[in-house]
């Protein structure tokens, strides 16, 4: 099934992107959206750990998180399901995730031209006010159409 | 050469090539569904997490080849994406371009079919911690 190009639903959005490919490995879960951002969670699982002295997720899940927040956040801001492609981006690293905690990202996208996406969020893990992670970039919208 | 790689890259099956001599190894890892993004293509955040590993397994070998080991905490990573990820194997291999006591500099590329077209590359600024004895 390939639901590109058709309105945005975020609950059809999400069972279909999230229990799918790499965000259904991930086990990426819906948390929230507005209306240009969106909320997801990368539950700790013992196999996406980074350092083994630290049972911490490691920072390749966060960026698949904060990679797929952002997709997700640019077709709440267009209300549309248009594929998108990374084209750019950035993640500082603020500080180690808790041991054996979830992380939560959430992605904002201040800005939408006809095909290019910029974004920026932030990562945490449970509190929102002191983050672990802040992300920027900026992706491509594809035309659905033109898709091989 | 397991060693270079994290609980989190061997559960994404990334593998170590050629990772003989004091040269970085070249990481590669094969398609299939769980690094899929949209239909067709690599997810972004799976080429990511190649390219992060193929900077530390760089690091670890120029630091292996100095005796020093200590502790690496990632600091940022910047990643370019060139061209699409095909469904096949993609390869990577990272650079320290700049080795100081306390922060190391890496670029990485990522590539397919020939490691002259890139299809990802990434820079990482890393800080490293001496074990205090």
């Amino acid at each position: 099934m390939n639901a590109f190009g058709g309105p945005f639903d975020s609950a059809m959005l999400s069972k279909w992107v999230l229990t799918r490919a790499h965000p259904g490995w991930l086990e990426l879960r819906y948390r929230a959206h507005g209306d240009d951002w969106c909320e997801l969670e990368l539950p700790w699982r013992a196999d996406l750990v980074g350092d083994e002295r630290r049972p911490a997720l490691a920072s390749g899940p966060i960026m698949s998180l904060m990679d797929m927040a952002a997709g997700m956040a640019i077709w709440v801001t267009n209300g549309e399901f248009r594929p998108v492609a990374t084209l750019d981006l950035r993640i500082d690293y603020i500080r180690p995730s808790r041991d054996r905690a979830p992380v939560f990202g959430r992605v904002t996208c201040y800005r939408q031209t006809r095909s290019a996406a910029f974004i920026r969020g932030s990562a945490h893990d449970g509190d929102a006010g002191d983050p672990v992670a802040e992300v920027s970039g900026v992706f491509m919208v594809l035309d659905p159409a033109r898709m091989r | 050469m397991t060693a270079l790689l994290t609980a989190y890259a061997r559960a994404m099956g990334i593998a170590v090539a050629d990772g003989e001599g004091p040269a970085a190894p070249v990481l590669t890892l094969d398609f299939r569904h769980d690094l899929e993004g949209r239909p067709g293509a690599w997810h972004g955040g799976a080429i990511a997490g190649l390219l992060e590993t193929a900077g530390y397994a760089a690091l670890h070998t120029e630091l292996a080849a100095r005796g020093r080991d200590p502790l690496l905490k990632p600091i940022n990573i910047t990643v370019q994406y060139l061209s699409t990820g095909r469904t096949r194997a993609s390869h990577a291999r990272g650079r320290v371009v700049r080795l100081g006591r306390r922060n190391a500099n890496i670029a990485v590329e990522a590539w397919q079919d020939d490691p002259s077209k890139p299809i990802a590359s990434a820079v990482m600024n890393v800080l490293m911690v001496d074990a205090v004895d």
